[in-house]
């Protein structure tokens, strides 16, 4: 069965709290920023907001975020798991509740002090004991404790298994990092960086190297959703959602799935990947432009194999021939991505998404964006969402 | 040592904070080309500026400066100090201090400089040294210790300031001394830190006492007979939840591995390589693997693992090249 989706559902405003490493503020200021912000991007005020939908990771409350913004009374609040696997699946949320006339207006939001809080690269600890904990009392004691080591892990035999070296992955950084400094708003604006400095960056987990590797970063990001009819008498173009997908696929463990025949591979995305075209009608071909979760540089690469933009193993060739360029099969990460704009955990990569639809990116390539790709984490249940213009 | 000698010990490395290493002296040469050559070729810095005399004459300064970065070397002792020793300063002292308390660990950890005006060749830089600042004790990766820190100025002959360099050495507890050190003194032991235990609950706790014991077991459905790890409390295949448990013979194969290089958690030893392993029984295991260089770890590589005991708290699965 295909979900009854299409275009039920549009993202009228976006928003982003400046990014920074020492926001100074509490992860509730950034929330309520980044939404008003998007508000007024949309030409909606804080009274316009029935439903709101965010990261089970997050610490901002929607009754505080409600409180602290002037929202009245709300008939949806919905949450997703799996840290960055949520980015689209607060999308998800949105849709459903927009969809279903459970809600009219959505706020989907994630804000994080993630690098003067709590950082994810100090690892995962063993303090509680709780099913979560449980799970990664199976790497701890070894010291498989941070996101770059499980990725390397992935990572390590993938390489193995395509023959794809460290050259496509220093396309996938390069290339976000040309963008990234190109944005004002990126955190490495104005920073290039060229194949010797990044050969010579520090070494986090084998072969991931510094560059490899997204920031940790201050900051929120918001978007706003609510229905076609609604959105036509908005102030923004429509960005519809023509289809949005999740999925945890067989044997799937948070990060670690170790133990699955072939393990170099991400089936739920290939899975989600299916779900959303099928849904919006589309296929590959009709993606103009992507924002491709990078909280790793090889991650990218498995996600474009998994979204059908080439076959598998084909990945590496494919951005060395300059597909993620701003003149490229697919300009991807045009903000810099979360390697070198922030990582607001994907949601500003959904802002961006947005933007490339609009024709407003920073990077806004050459072309006609009638539509753009926009995709959660991997390693954990994750999705993507394809967006097009509402009245193409 | 226990808390009143650690009080005792810390009054007395705490006394030598603002000592002077050394008074304001100057280098025994002038800045000088063949010297900034030298450096330059090691260091492998070609900027023109400190070697090309015509280029610097073009250039907007006029004239060659040395590397600003060279600013300490030139003070520096040569041959005397490796043939006949240091003489004894505050510095010197500190660190005899530190050793004698079963401080004997070493590491330069960060050196930093600011400068504040280029000098040419000619002029002639002093330096003068204290002794800026010493942590609280900390736990760290290399073991329990504390970081000091100098401070050297940089002056020119007219008294102007050249620069500052801080450099933060880290004096501590080797881990074989650090273990001997809370045997001899066990009641206020330092603690020592210890690999970051996994919690045990309901479905796990068995399988992490029988690893106390020295074995790895591994769970299997009584019903249809099949193999799982981690363990669950149901089997997926058959839903029975009747389980019993082999021993693993800990033959095995890597199918993929990667050296963790950064951050360097406490109470873990580097290098340190993790693997997903192939058992020979067919499931998989994580487990680090030791007894050989980190380069040599690959994908397909054969091991055999055994129990061992890592730290004080800590036994767990190490795989060696079989």
């Amino acid at each position: 069965m295909v979900a009854n989706i299409k275009d039920k559902a549009v993202i009228v405003g976006v928003g982003n709290t400046e990014f920074s490493k020492n926001s100074g503020v509490s992860e509730l200021s950034l929330a309520v920023q980044a939404i008003k912000t998007a508000l007024d991007d949309a030409g909606l005020t804080p009274a316009d907001v029935d439903g709101m939908a965010t990261f089970t990771m997050d610490t901002s409350d929607e009754i505080e975020v409600a409180r602290a913004l002037g929202v009245g009374n709300m008939s949806f609040y919905g949450r997703a798991h799996y840290g960055g696997g949520a980015a689209t699946s607060t999308l998800h949320q949105a849709t459903m509740a927009v969809a279903t006339g459970m809600a009219e207006t959505v706020v989907c939001y994630r804000a994080l002090n993630g690098r003067s809080g709590h950082r994810f690269s100090g690892g995962v600890s063993g303090d509680i004991t709780t099913a979560d904990a449980i799970h990664w009392g199976w790497y701890m004691p070894y010291g498989l404790l941070t996101p770059a080591s499980w990725v390397g892990m992935f990572t390590q035999r993938w390489m193995h298994n395509t023959g794809i070296g460290k050259d496509a992955l220093y396309e996938v950084a390069k290339s976000a990092r040309d963008y990234g400094a190109n944005n004002p708003a990126a955190f490495f604006h104005g920073q290039t960086f060229d194949r010797a400095e990044y050969d010579a960056q520090r070494m986090i987990s084998t072969p991931l190297q510094l560059f490899d590797c997204c920031q940790e970063s201050d900051g929120g990001s918001a978007v706003i959703v609510t229905t076609p009819e609604r959105a036509r008498d908005l102030k923004q173009p429509g960005v519809a959602i023509r289809g949005v997908a999740q999925c945890a696929a067989k044997d799937q463990e948070q990060m670690t799935s170790f133990y699955r025949d072939e393990f170099a591979a991400i089936p739920e995305m290939e899975i989600a990947a299916s779900d959303a075209y099928a849904q919006s009608g589309l296929t590959a071909a009709d993606i103009d432009a992507a924002v491709i979760y990078d909280a790793f540089s090889p991650i990218v690469l498995w996600q474009l194999e998994a979204w059908g933009f080439c076959g598998a193993g084909e990945s590496g060739d494919f951005v060395k021939d300059g597909a993620l360029r701003r003149d490229g099969r697919l300009p991807t990460n045009t903000h810099g991505g979360q390697l070198s704009e922030a990582y607001i955990h994907g949601v500003n990569g959904i802002v961006e998404a947005t933007r490339l639809v609009r024709g407003t990116s920073v990077n806004q390539p050459d072309k006609t964006v009638n539509h753009a790709l926009v995709t959660s984490g991997v390693g954990i249940p994750t999705g993507g969402a394809v967006l097009g213009k509402l009245d193409l | 040592m226990n808390e009143e000698q650690q009080q005792a010990f810390e009054d007395l490395i705490y006394s030598y904070v603002g000592k002077v290493v050394c008074q304001r002296m100057p280098a025994k040469d002038a800045v000088n080309e063949p010297m900034i050559r030298h450096w330059a070729e090691a260091i492998g810095d070609n900027n023109p500026a400190y070697s090309d005399p015509q280029w610097a004459a073009d250039s907007q300064r006029g004239k060659m400066i040395a590397p600003p970065a060279m600013m300490y070397s030139w003070g520096q002792e040569g041959f005397p100090v490796v043939a006949q020793g240091r003489t004894p300063d505050a510095q010197s002292e500190l660190v005899e201090r530190f050793n004698e308390n079963g401080f004997f660990g070493t590491l330069g950890t960060n050196v930093k400089q600011e400068y504040f005006k280029e000098v040419g060749i000619g002029d002639t830089v002093y330096m003068e040294m204290v002794v800026d600042n010493i942590s609280e004790q900390k736990a760290t990766g290399r073991g329990i210790g504390y970081f000091f820190e100098t401070l050297a100025t940089f002056s020119d002959q007219h008294g102007d300031p050249i620069g500052t360099q801080r450099f933060r050495v880290l004096k501590f507890i080797p881990p074989a001394e650090q273990a001997a050190a809370s045997s001899s003194d066990n009641d206020e032991a330092l603690e020592v830190p210890t690999r970051i235990a996994s919690p045990r609950g309901h479905d796990n706790k068995w399988w992490w006492d029988a690893c106390d014991e020295g074995k790895v077991l591994i769970q299997r459905c009584k019903n249809c007979q099949t193999l799982r790890h981690p363990p669950r409390p149901m089997c997926g295949e058959c839903q029975s939840m009747e389980w019993d448990s082999i021993e693993s013979t800990l033959a095995g194969e890597v199918l993929s591995f990667t050296e963790l290089h950064h951050p360097k958690i406490p109470g873990y030893q580097y290098p340190l390589v993790c693997a997903v392993i192939k058992l020979a029984e067919g499931t998989n295991l994580v487990a680090n693997v030791v007894g050989c260089e980190p380069e040599a770890v690959h994908i397909g590589m054969q091991l055999q693992g055994k129990v061992e005991q890592i730290d004080a708290k800590t036994m767990l699965p190490q795989f060696y090249p079989a």
